[in-house]
């Protein structure tokens, strides 16, 4: 009976998705839990924002230069049209500050940190390296995850800020030096044009909500990982894909909550 | 690696993304430039005000010198209530005439008052009664029509 294998098929996936999701879950709150060490010892935390933090900056601040320089070359086409070429300050600003710093260096951030964090655990836990722990009463959960996820949510908000701030350098660059909008309306109508609160304050809250996100998924991928060669290299490529879905769904989400009235 | 490396190294990061957030609060979003010293209200009632918005600029001479703080319907007059923080430092006639006011062609508006001559000075919580509303193309282009049509009529 073919359909009902269909049926069988699909049943089967919801609730191992639904599974994985509570597996999830529980997992997070158990981190929560334990995460007194990642504070009271929190060198091994700064470890983590070391690996996360430090050596994705410049993925980071390259490409925040390079897209606030693309912004505001393909902004100027259009704004020029319209005789409103100072208002490129604004366009850079706003769509780098709400949006596409948090989203791209979220990106970024999954594809840089996140899958190195889950091969990391995955390997250990293939190399036996966590049940060792455990044999000498130490917890891994405690030892190993918690200094990585708190890692990277403190690391994740000051690369997004890093991001836009570059990015509008770059549009500056590229904006007043090199085409040649007036200097003054590009930093006036800027200032006068993006809420601190609303805009900035909205970023940052979004940049922490993907750091909360992917640090969560990749080190959940990398505990959960099948302990083999090729079990970690798929925990791996789910961290990348998951994290890159679960952005841009978070984003849509936050953004219709946030920017809704404007 | 050794600790203290590591430590710098972090330490860097870390104060990197603190300038980078102080620089986007204070290049690109201006915190604390632009904000009013005592500021005091005043209203101000309107046939239309356009797309006037709140946090738009009130200004006068082309100076800035307070922001509009909200902006209601008055069910009572049918009109639009707007109300206006102003700068303490500036103070205006009771005679003033607010008008809202379009910079550019196309863009944004604003309210422009141009004050008067009485010696008496507006106190926080008056009303500005001399008012103009905001201009609608469309009301300029029907009225240019019926000019035109009524020209047209005579003989």
């Amino acid at each position: 009976m073919p359909l009902a294998d269909l049926f069988q098929a699909i049943g089967r996936r919801v609730n191992n998705g639904i599974w994985r999701l509570g597996y999830a879950a529980r997992f997070f709150l158990t981190m929560l839990g334990r995460s007194g060490i990642a504070f009271s010892r929190f060198s091994l935390t700064v470890k983590e924002i070391y690996f996360t933090g430090v050596l994705s900056l410049i993925v980071i601040v390259v490409s925040g230069l390079f897209v606030g320089m693309v912004l505001a070359l393909q902004g100027y086409n259009t704004l020029q049209r319209y005789g409103s070429s100072e208002a490129l300050g604004v366009l850079v600003a706003l769509s780098l500050v709400r949006e596409l710093g948090p989203v791209v260096s979220g990106l970024l951030f999954a594809s840089r940190a996140g899958s190195a964090v889950t091969a990391e655990i995955g390997l250990m836990k293939a190399t036996e390296q966590l049940s060792a722990m455990e044999m000498m009463a130490v917890n891994p959960i405690a030892r190993v995850v918690a200094p990585r996820f708190w890692g990277g949510v403190i690391a994740m908000p000051l690369l997004a800020a890093l991001f836009s701030a570059t990015g509008i350098l770059g549009g500056y660059l590229i904006g007043v030096i090199l085409i040649g909008v007036d200097e003054g309306a590009f930093w006036s109508q800027m200032q006068s044009m993006v809420d601190f609160r609303e805009d900035i304050v909205n970023g940052v809250i979004k940049s922490l909500v993907f750091g909360v996100l992917v640090s969560l998924i990749a080190v959940f991928e990398g505990y959960d990982a099948v302990p083999t060669a090729e079990g970690v290299s798929n925990a791996t490529t789910r961290t990348v894909v998951t994290s890159s879905l679960v952005i841009l769904f978070a984003d849509f989400i936050l953004t219709a909550l946030m920017f809704r009235g404007s | 690696m050794s600790r203290t490396t590591l430590d710098a190294w972090v330490g860097v990061f870390v104060t990197m993304g603190v300038v980078a957030l102080v620089f986007l609060a204070l290049k690109v979003g201006n915190l604390g430039g632009s904000t009013l010293s005592n500021p005091y209200k005043l209203t101000a009632e309107f046939d239309n005000v356009g797309t006037l918005k709140v946090r738009g600029a009130v200004k006068s001479s082309g100076v800035v010198v307070g922001r509009v703080s909200d902006i209601e319907f008055d069910p009572k007059t049918y009109m639009a209530k707007v109300t206006l923080n102003i700068d303490g430092r500036y103070k205006f006639p009771k005679d003033t005439f607010a008008k809202i006011l379009t910079s550019g062609l196309l863009g944004e508006q604003y309210i422009g008052l141009s004050p008067g001559g009485d010696d008496q000075m507006l106190a926080s919580g008056d009303t500005i009664a001399r008012t103009q509303s905001a201009v609608v193309i469309e009301e300029l282009i029907s009225q240019f029509m019926f000019n035109k049509a009524s020209e047209g009529a005579k003989p």
